[in-house]
């Protein structure tokens, strides 16, 4: 079970939290303008990495705020959390 | 057999004054205070503790703790029993009933023990091969009885299970040395400390090892350092409790036994501890060795020997030969001959051990180095050992060999294994050292380090220093400030091993690898020559290592003689993974509170009492406990939902709509919301007014429907389905916070701050007429699909004029503590009018006869908009909306997609059961052109109606259609589903 830093309320299990899949994922728009291809990958395409991945956390029991969690899916070690919208650092190899 | 006839005069940590009778396969037996099952067997000269899985061999005890293979047992009887337990694990009480497993009528005289005749045809993988045909399960409940293992409680569990969080800043597991000294020194330095053993005393093997700590006999030292741990504040010392699982980020679970011990009315007690850092001084376990017939009873672990001896004062052998590949064995023949127990010989596998062997010949031992082991002699008990001298690897026949040699006991010592099983559990890596055969902690997760046996320091003095080091580090990793002084010392010990994976054997006596569950050498050759030669697949074809002990003892010897018999380097060999648990944890445990009425929180409305009062009949409805129908005596309950459909469609119902999702949406910017958020146009809608409305996912599946009504210019209440308010709550900030963060729209969940009740029926307003209210109700002012918010009875209201019933119907929403109060006024001045409560059923069934669709139930995971009638919208609405794109695909457009009609049987009598299909091909009565979704009879109707959805329904209504379930077929047309007031004139009045 994770151990998630809340930029807003500190430390928390995981079982607080609901996980919101990778960032960003940039909505395609307006909807005429979206070829099958675009929408298709916008729905379905995700990098899926193994290792170091940016993805986006609600705390649900909590703040219920979304924030940005940067975590290796394979050893689960979570380097850095922000709210949406600020800075995080990089993601390295 | 006299009582204790196998106890030693003296010492022993049992209380000689407090016998205890106990009951094993029948036969009543004395222990003391302080005994464990087990030793208590040993003291009454049980040696048959078990029958082996597949051949039903009798066995002794191996072990003296956790990893003890043979001595499963079944603990207590009725509805507390608990099947499975290792004997050495269960400590003794008075009265105690347990009975070994997988025999009968005992572990003694078992009727099974036949099978062993047959065991030449019973090799590895012998159930695939043999049962295959004509199926498994034909064999399955035979072999089970006869290869079965404990049994569960027929009865819920009485008794009462406890769960627990904890936080700490240095977790350590294992109260050994080096778990004592790294709780000392973390404790020293002042940081939050949990120091956990699966034990009833601290000090792990220095319970029987007898050895000098600080120039002091080791156990004052571990009393010592418990009264220091127990007295700080800022630790925690649990004992009897096992850690069994390590998952991320330092979560690491256990298990704690509190009954019988504690006068506590618990029974087990589940922690989650986190920590920042976690020491596992986890130990060591012994391993056997594999040589022909090494499972006869009276073959043990060296370790296991010592702890009979020293802890519960047991002999467990009169004379015993020690068979060893290591320089512990030695130790083992000094501690075992100070109990006085007769060394016959230590037969080391080892041409030159060296000056340990030198100096047990000056005390006096025999010492036969270079000899292996050939056979046991004895069945049911060792009478003698026969050992040859090693020549190439393997027994020689010369002059002197074979050597048998008189004995009852033969101590074993393989060398040990560092007990990693949380660390690997954890994804630390581990890696072989040869110079310790063993395989030992190497890179592990942040925060998480292994100390002591557990990391390969076998010798005490290595153990204290490292433990104490881990546990200073860990306290210094975690913030700690304070020095933890000096680590405890020990003297020097010689700890050399060189492995003897198995004595090669020529003649067919059965050498043993796994002795639970019966894997011999022998099966882990065929398991190669059958080219299973990857650890995993070995592991599951001849199941070494898969029984309860989860290969404690056995899983190091099988990656041993596999290397042997592949000619690969163990490192190259790898290792099977260790999962959670580590040892058995019962289902209670896990459990814990979350039984019966507290498995999942339910959500009641505030009219519960009242619906009570009313006879009605409660069901869950998602999280909600609604009423379902209202009993009345002497009546059925098809005869009461007709009595309430009666009610709402002539004269007034009420019905508790409570648990109606409430959401409301203000902000500038709430009506671009909404119409992002909506199928339908939300902009548009006038204040004071309601519309319907269908939101969609991104792929355009509809996920929920209900009503928007706007209240002001920025201010709207959204209704959603009862089971949807969190979900379709949730997915508004979730587009807000994360798609649209510039919008500005407030979202709150009010759903249960509001009560609701749903006045239905050609009465409705004149019920609502008889209560003082400010809002107008007439149909000219106050229309259908309008909203009012004003005063009623005094209470603050909003009025919506929409229902789920077809009928004139007024939705009374008044805070929910005005909800009981309003309830029961409707129901007093309704009383001329007719009025009558109706619960989900009867609604349910009005609303199907109305043609209002439920999501979820007449709609599935693929229905878009134009599939239930309502894709001319689209055309009409120029803004992006959520899941407009999808809309556009060429799937969405497929004129053939399943569309939402109604079926009419063509006996109206018939009922169309729900999931029935509407058949392709009525001739051939194969494939499927959709399913009736919602059914019901119809009162007001007179015949049974029924709702689906069809393959180009729309297109074909008035079509004929078969209806197949579980091989009958119905005829029925397909027609519009607006079966009842087609034009909605009532719903107007």
């Amino acid at each position: 079970m994770l151990r998630i830093p809340c930029p807003w309320c500190g430390p928390r299990d995981e079982p607080e939290f609901r996980w919101g899949g990778e960032v960003p994922v940039l909505r395609p728009g307006p909807p005429e303008a979206v070829c099958a291809a675009a929408w298709a990958e916008y729905l379905f395409m995700r990098e899926n990495p193994k290792g170091w991945v940016r993805e986006r956390w609600v705390h649900a029991c909590g703040c219920r705020q979304w924030f940005v969690v940067i975590r290796n899916t394979v050893t689960h070690e979570i380097r850095a959390t922000a709210p949406l919208g600020e800075p995080l650092p990089e993601i390295g190899p | 057999m006299s009582r204790h006839a196998h106890r030693l005069e003296r010492g022993g940590r049992i209380d000689r004054s407090r016998p205890l009778d106990f009951e094993f396969d029948g036969r009543r037996y004395e222990g003391f205070a302080g005994d464990t099952l087990a030793s208590a067997l040993l003291a009454n000269g049980v040696r048959i503790v078990g029958r082996s899985l597949k051949l039903h061999r009798p066995r002794g005890l191996i072990g003296a703790w956790s990893e003890e293979p043979n001595a499963i047992v079944q603990l207590g009887e009725g509805e507390t029993t608990v099947p499975d337990l290792k004997a050495t694990q269960v400590e003794l009480t008075e009265g105690l009933v347990a009975r070994s497993v997988n025999c009968w009528p005992s572990a003694r005289a078992d009727v099974f023990a036949f099978l062993g005749i047959f065991a030449p045809l019973m090799p590895a993988g012998f159930y695939y091969k043999t049962f295959k045909w004509p199926s498994w399960r034909w064999f399955e409940p035979a072999i089970r009885r006869a290869a079965g293992l404990g049994v569960a409680p027929t009865r819920p569990d009485p008794d009462r299970y406890e769960e627990r969080h904890e936080h700490c800043d240095v977790l350590v597991v294992g109260g050994g040395p080096a778990g004592l000294a790294a709780a000392l020194a973390a404790t020293r330095a002042g940081v939050r400390v949990v120091l956990v053993d699966d034990r009833p005393v601290l000090g792990g093997a220095l319970q029987w090892e007898e050895k000098l700590i600080d120039s002091r006999p080791a156990l004052e030292w571990v009393a010592e350092a418990e009264r220091e741990l127990r007295a700080a504040s800022h630790t925690r010392v649990l004992t009897r409790t096992s850690a069994f699982g390590c998952y991320d980020h330092r979560l690491v679970a256990l298990s704690e036994r509190v009954a019988p011990q504690s006068r506590l009315p618990i029974r087990e007690r589940l922690w989650h501890v986190r920590a920042a850092q976690v020491v596992l001084a986890t130990g060591a376990i012994e391993r056997p060795l594999v040589f022909p017939e090494n499972d006869v009873p009276g073959i043990m672990l060296a370790s296991a020997a010592m702890s009979y001896a020293a802890q519960y004062a047991v002999r467990p052998g009169t004379r015993t030969a020690l068979l060893t590949s290591t320089d512990f064995a030695y130790q083992a023949a000094k501690a075992l001959q100070a109990r006085g127990i007769e060394i016959a010989a230590v037969v080391d596998t080892r041409a030159d051990p060296g000056e340990v062997a030198a100096d047990a010949r000056r005390a006096g031992f025999a010492v036969l180095a270079g000899y292996g082991p050939r056979r046991v002699h004895g069945a049911r008990a060792v009478r003698a050992l026969e050992v040859a001298r090693l020549a190439g690897g393997a027994p020689a026949h010369t002059e002197q060999s074979p050597l048998r040699i008189e004995c009852d006991l033969v101590c074993v010592s393989g060398g040990w294994t560092p007990t990693v099983h949380l660390f690997s559990q954890a994804r630390g890596a581990l890696r072989y050292d040869a110079q310790r055969a063993a395989l030992v902690p190497a890179a592990g997760p942040k925060g998480l380090q292994c100390a002591g046996a557990a990391a390969g320091n076998f010798a005490l003095r290595e153990c204290l220093t490292d433990g104490f080091a881990a546990g200073r580090q860990a306290a210094k990793a975690a913030g700690a400030r304070a020095d933890a002084g000096v680590a405890p010392m020990a003297q020097p010990e010689r700890c050399a091993v060189a492995p003897f994976w198995s004595a090669p054997h020529a003649d067919r006596r059965k050498a043993w690898v796994d002795l639970q569950n019966d894997v011999t050498r022998a099966d882990l050759a065929l398991a190669v020559r059958e080219n299973l030669r990857s650890v995993e697949h070995l592991k599951r074809y001849t199941t070494t290592g898969m029984a309860l002990d989860q290969g404690k003892t056995s899983n190091m010897n099988a990656l041993g003689i596999l290397a042997e018999l592949t000619q690969v380097p163990i490192p190259e060999i790898g290792t099977t993974t260790f999962r959670p648990p580590y040892d058995p944890v019962t289902l209670g445990a896990l459990a814990g509170r979350r039984i019966g009425a507290l498995y999942h929180p339910l959500r009641r409305t505030p009219l519960e009492r009242q619906h009570a009062a009313l006879g009605a009949v409660f069901e869950d409805f998602g999280a909600w406990r609604r009423p379902a129908w209202y009993a009345a005596a002497g009546r059925g309950r098809q005869e009461c939902i007709r009595a309430e459909k009666r009610a709402a469609r002539g004269a007034v119902s009420v019905f508790d709509g409570s648990p109606l999702g409430k959401i409301e949406v203000r902000g500038e910017d709430a009506a671009l919301f909404l119409d992002r958020m909506y199928y339908n146009s939300m902009r548009t809608l006038a204040v004071g007014r309601i519309r319907y409305g269908i939101m969609l996912s991104e792929h355009g599946v509809i996920i929920d429907d209900g009503v928007c009504m706007r209240l002001a210019e920025d201010h709207f209440l959204v209704s959603t389905t009862g089971g949807a308010a969190e979900r379709i709550f949730s997915g508004f900030e979730e587009w807000l916070q994360c798609e649209w963060p510039q919008l500005r729209v407030l979202v709150t969940n009010v759903t249960c701050a509001w009560g609701n009740i749903a006045v239905a029926g050609p009465r409705a307003r004149e019920l609502l007429a008889l209560l003082s209210t400010d809002i107008d109700l007439d149909p000219g002012a106050f229309p259908h699909l309008a909203v009012r918010c004003g005063r009623l009875e005094g209470v603050p209201v909003r009025i919506a004029r929409v229902g789920f019933t077809g009928e004139l119907s007024f939705e009374l929403n008044v805070p929910a503590g005005y909800t009981a109060a309003l309830w029961e006024l409707l129901l007093a001045r309704g009383a001329s009018s007719g009025v009558r409560p109706i619960g989900v059923e009867a609604l349910q069934e009005l609303r199907t006869e109305k043609g209002y669709l439920h999501v979820g139930t007449d709609t599935d995971g693929r229905t878009l908009p134009a599939d239930i009638g309502m894709g001319d919208i689209l055309a009409r609405k120029s803004e992006d909306f959520v899941g407009r794109r999808s809309l556009m695909r060429a799937e969405a457009q497929r004129p053939d997609r399943l569309q939402f009609v109604g079926l009419a049987a063509d006996d109206p009598a018939t009922l169309l059961p729900v999931g029935a299909h509407v058949l392709a091909d009525p001739q051939t009565r194969r494939g499927s052109h959709g399913y009736v979704t919602s059914s019901c009879m119809s009162e007001a109707l007179g015949r049974s109606v029924a709702l689906g959805l069809v393959q180009a329904g729309r297109r074909r209504l008035g079509e004929p259609v078969e209806i197949y379930c579980d091989g009958r077929l119905s005829s029925a047309h397909i027609v519009s589903p607006h079966w009842y007031d087609p034009k909605g004139e009532r719903l107007h009045a």
